[in-house]
């Protein structure tokens, strides 16, 4: 393998909105308890680069062959967290690695899309409802351990990898539709099984005025930085809102906000552009894999960063929910930054290998 | 029905189907965009300026103050602060002069608070007005909509008692100073301790303040609360001060410039504390005005100040329990007859004692315990003269005398004791033997204050007891220390101090019928004859200080009292104010029953004990 077989466009322009990132993070904490911590994201933007370097060396298929065993080990990781893992934000999803705490769910996440691309690219002309009923189960058991930590958002970035690998590995539309209507039929069930804390922000992202204070304060506030943008924005640092502090930790799942206060509708559809260029960069890659299972990896790590965009922006406009799942590489965070590129690590493997056969 | 055309490759129709959906999905995103940040860009913007979070201090309420049994001797009440806003982009500025003029505040006072508080984060509202009025409260109100940047905020403010009652040894509290401030460990309005108790208790009374976060409106208006942090008050003080005698003793010194201490010489419990002339520290809870602060500051009689702690003098007379002490505790006095013929002859001097020079009469022969009573000068001129300027300061420091006592008061004044050492050091000049003879009556470079001479009579007394001196019940003993005194030390000096206040005494006026009570006289020259006879105007400044201090009972005494009456002229008056201080303590219910009665002379507890140095 040489450097230039590397797939430069995709680096360059992942590096391009995580440097966009970086500064964004020092822009929005500039002068709040969180200044400084864009020197950490930089350093998690390192390691990030170093992880995707060493994942891409690592042939494809023996991750694939060995992915029974990485799943089971993924397993086991959720369920030590959810019983040692240390209680932060009333919440059992971390585990302290070397002074930092790291998110074991969004790892599991590249197992998740290993084994539903090995399931599912295996060749046969269609699936069968058993074989639906398999990757279900393979995707649900992990999603429900998550679930119980409780973090309902990561969980929810689990299922674009299951329906992509459906999709792509020959489920049927029939089959699709009824699996649609069946999902639609359990939200009332659903809707039981939330906590309160969830079903208040679903009432608060239906009527934010309802409770300004309350769970829909923060959906409010982000449309305020957002609409203050207007077409060209505030400039750099000048975000009122997020200079007032109305934003709690604007850094984090509202960093898009801070962003379009800052640089207006002009700048974040260029933004939006580039995470738009990363993702169809991903599907021309996934085409050009040399078997489906390699494909529907790809297809995988692309339908979680752009569920994680879609999601996210949508929340940030006031489109969706809060669920609190991060914008991949903007976001302060280094479990998102270290997934994100261990993933496109992963496409470049995939994208490598296409000269070995 | 679909056919996937490839086994081993991706289903194109389908990969290009999720493309689709990608792109339907930015296009959403990118419309939600144009809505908010073009369409209804003004809306947003609107919002934008109106929001704003404050953040309301609310302050804690200071600790209460207690005497002995409970009684409130320094409340709190309800007050409202003046606050200015300044997130209020900037328009603050310029309406200044017109906030300065409703709320009649000088322009330069207010721009100085603000600039005691520029490094505060800009959210923090800063106090410009303490304790408004009602008119500051409906000029707010009514101004609303033009000074939106003002607020009222209530904060509770020390309520003292009237006429200065217990003033000095209270203390007043005011706004922190610019270095505590900077400090950062006091926030922008707090109150804190300036002097006395409230001074030296001032961590434990002050609280911890709350505070609101609150959502307003354009106009100002909250809209609701986001987070409430209710205050924690401080804690409360219960002192060892008695109100009944505290209320006797400021009666009995009236307005007389000086001070009276009664302490109980077991525990070393403060009773009464009074300073003369006084203040209204009722005026320093409101930010005392620049005047006010300049009369009492430049007052001669140092209002301010607690003489009781602070006020150092020479002794006089007061002075020769010390000699005494030292000539009974070395064997010296005991069996020592002097024969005072008026005058006491050293180098060529001649050193007169008052009865000759106030009365042209002459003591004649007496013993230790007849030259306190008499307060004979020749007499102790004759014995610390033998016992040298070395044996009379190792006494005067084992009593206590020359450092401070340790009590629970900042600025404890020391006082000081003349030394050989102490002549080298400031004057470069050796002890004359001469000046051995003015010490040895209290006079000369020497220095005591009230409080040391408490706690030095109640220490003979008692056998050679020096508890610290307190005013908070728990206040821990240290600093104190025994010196255990011999039964004929004790004895002889106890009734030597009786004597002084029965018939032949030098305060006989003030005895107490029924009472066991005995002291010791002092008058206190604050010039040089020579000096004085230069001085062409009124001679009132210089009108000798006078002393008593007084025990009762006599022997193992349950309270001791030291009166100073500055420019008193006559000692027996001080010991008048040191006998009603003592008639009010056996009314009240720190007096045990059938005191009184059983004042008798008793054995020294302390005895057999220690033999000196």
């Amino acid at each position: 393998m040489r450097w230039r077989d590397l797939d430069w466009f995709l680096v360059g322009t992942a590096l391009l909105i995580a440097v966009i990132g970086v500064l964004e993070i020092h822009s929005a904490t500039l002068g709040t308890k969180f200044a400084g911590v864009w020197v950490k994201q930089v350093y998690f933007l390192i390691a990030g680069v170093g992880l995707m370097l060493v994942v891409s060396r690592i042939d494809y298929k023996l991750i694939l062959e060995s992915s029974p065993w990485l799943y089971v080990v993924s397993v086991a990781g959720l369920g030590g967290v959810l019983v040692l893992g240390k209680a932060i934000f009333h919440s059992r999803r971390w585990i302290p690695i070397a002074g930092s705490h790291l998110q074991v769910s969004e790892f599991v996440k590249l197992v998740i899309i290993v084994v539903v691309a090995r399931f599912c690219g295996a060749a046969r002309l269609s699936l069968s409802w058993w074989d639906i009923g398999k990757v279900g189960a393979l995707v649900g058991l992990p999603a429900a351990l998550v679930l119980l930590e409780p973090d309902l958002g990561t969980a929810l970035t689990y299922l674009p990898v299951a329906a992509v690998g459906l999709v792509l590995g020959g489920m049927r539309w029939r089959q699709f539709g009824i699996l649609a209507l069946a999902g639609l039929l359990m939200l009332p069930l659903a809707w039981h099984g939330l906590h309160p804390y969830q079903r208040e922000r679903l009432i608060g992202f239906m009527q934010p005025q309802a409770d300004p204070l309350g769970s829909g304060y923060q959906v409010l506030q982000s449309k305020i930085a957002v609409g203050a943008g207007g077409m060209w924005g505030q400039g750099m640092a000048q975000g009122s809102q997020i200079r007032g502090e109305f934003l709690p930790v604007p850094h984090t799942d509202f960093i898009f906000a801070a962003f379009a206060e800052e640089y207006g509708f002009v700048g974040a559809l260029a933004l939006l552009g580039l995470y738009l260029l990363l993702l169809l960069r991903l599907i021309a890659n996934a085409q050009l894999a040399p078997d489906r299972a390699a494909g529907i990896v790809v297809m995988g790590v692309m339908a979680v960063l752009a569920f994680h965009v879609l999601v996210n922006v949508g929340m940030v406009v006031g489109l969706m929910p809060v669920t609190g799942i991060p914008l991949p590489l903007l976001s302060s965070g280094g479990s998102s930054l270290l997934f994100t590129f261990a993933a496109l690590g992963l496409v470049m493997n995939v994208r490598l290998a296409r000269f070995v056969n | 029905m679909e056919i996937l055309d490839r086994k081993d490759k991706l289903p194109g129709a389908r990969v290009l189907l999720l493309q689709y959906l990608l792109l339907a999905g930015f296009a959403g995103l990118a419309v939600g965009l144009w809505q908010l940040q073009v369409l209804q860009t003004n809306k947003w913007s609107l919002l934008a300026r109106h929001n704003r979070i404050r953040t309301e201090p609310i302050p804690a309420p200071r600790g209460r103050i207690f005497d002995r049994d409970g009684r409130l001797l320094v409340d709190n009440y309800p007050s409202f602060t003046a606050y200015l806003l300044r997130d209020g982009r900037g328009r603050w500025r310029a309406d200044l002069p017109g906030i300065a003029r409703g709320l009649y505040v000088p322009l330069a006072a207010m721009q100085a608070a603000l600039h005691r508080y520029r490094d505060a984060p800009i959210y923090q509202p800063i106090p410009i007005k303490q304790d408004i009025t009602p008119a500051d409260v409906a000029f707010i109100a009514a101004h609303h909509d033009d000074y939106p940047e003002l607020e009222t905020i209530m904060a509770s403010r020390r309520l003292y008692p009237k006429n200065g009652f217990a003033a000095n040894l209270i203390g007043y509290v005011g706004e922190p100073s610019e270095a505590q401030v900077a400090s950062g460990k006091v926030p922008p309005g707090a109150v804190v301790g300036k002097s006395g108790l409230e001074k030296y208790y001032n961590r434990l009374l002050t609280g911890r303040d709350g505070e609101r976060r609150v959502l307003v409106d354009a106009r100002g208006r909250v809209v609701g609360t986001l987070s409430d942090t209710p205050p924690v008050p401080g804690h409360d003080l219960h002192l060892t001060l008695d109100n009944t005698i505290q209320m006797a003793a400021e009666q009995a010194l009236g307005n007389r410039p000086g001070a009276v201490v009664a302490l109980n010489p077991r525990t070393g419990g403060v009773l009464a504390m009074v300073s003369r002339p006084t203040f209204d520290p009722n005026l320093f809870a409101a930010g005392v005005s620049a005047a006010q602060w300049h009369t009492w500051a430049t007052d001669p009689g140092h209002p301010l100040m607690n003489k009781a702690i602070q006020a150092q003098l020479a002794p006089g007379s007061v002075f020769k329990l010390v000699v005494a002490t030292a000539g009974l505790q070395q064997g010296m006095a005991e069996n020592k007859i002097v024969n005072c013929q008026g005058v006491y002859r050293y180098g060529g001097h001649d050193f007169h004692c008052w009865i000759y020079t106030e009365k042209g009469q002459v003591h004649g022969p007496l013993d230790v315990q007849q030259a306190i009573q008499h307060s004979c000068d020749v007499y102790f001129y004759t014995l610390g003269m033998e016992e040298g300027i070395s044996m009379i300061d190792k006494y005067a420091f084992a009593l206590g005398l020359g450092h401070t006592t340790g009590i629970d008061l900042p600025e404890e004044a020391a006082g000081l004791i003349p030394t050989p050492a102490w002549k080298e050091a400031h004057y470069h000049a050796p002890w004359y033997k001469g000046e051995t003879v003015s010490v040895a009556i209290g006079q000369g470079p020497i220095m005591v204050t009230p409080i040391q001479l408490a706690r030095l009579a109640g220490g003979i007394a008692s056998g050679g007891l020096f508890p610290r001196p307190h005013l908070e019940q728990n206040a821990p003993a240290t600093q104190g220390f025994d010196f255990p005194l011999l039964p004929v030390t004790v004895s002889t000096i106890t009734a030597g101090m009786r004597g002084v206040v029965n018939p032949g005494g030098t305060a006989a006026s003030a005895h107490l019928e029924g009472v066991d009570f005995g002291g010791k006289t002092g008058t206190a020259q604050t010039i040089s004859d020579r000096k004085l006879k230069q001085i062409t105007g009124s001679r009132a400044r210089y009108v000798d200080n006078v002393w008593f201090v007084g025990v009762s009972p006599v022997v193992n005494p349950r309270i001791a009292v030291c009166v100073l009456f500055q420019h008193g002229a006559e000692s027996s008056y001080a010991a008048q104010i040191a006998a009603q201080v003592v008639t009010a303590y056996y009314k009240t219910k720190a007096a045990p029953a059938g005191a009184v009665s059983a004042a008798a002379p008793a054995v020294p507890s302390a005895s057999g004990a220690g033999k000196g140095f």
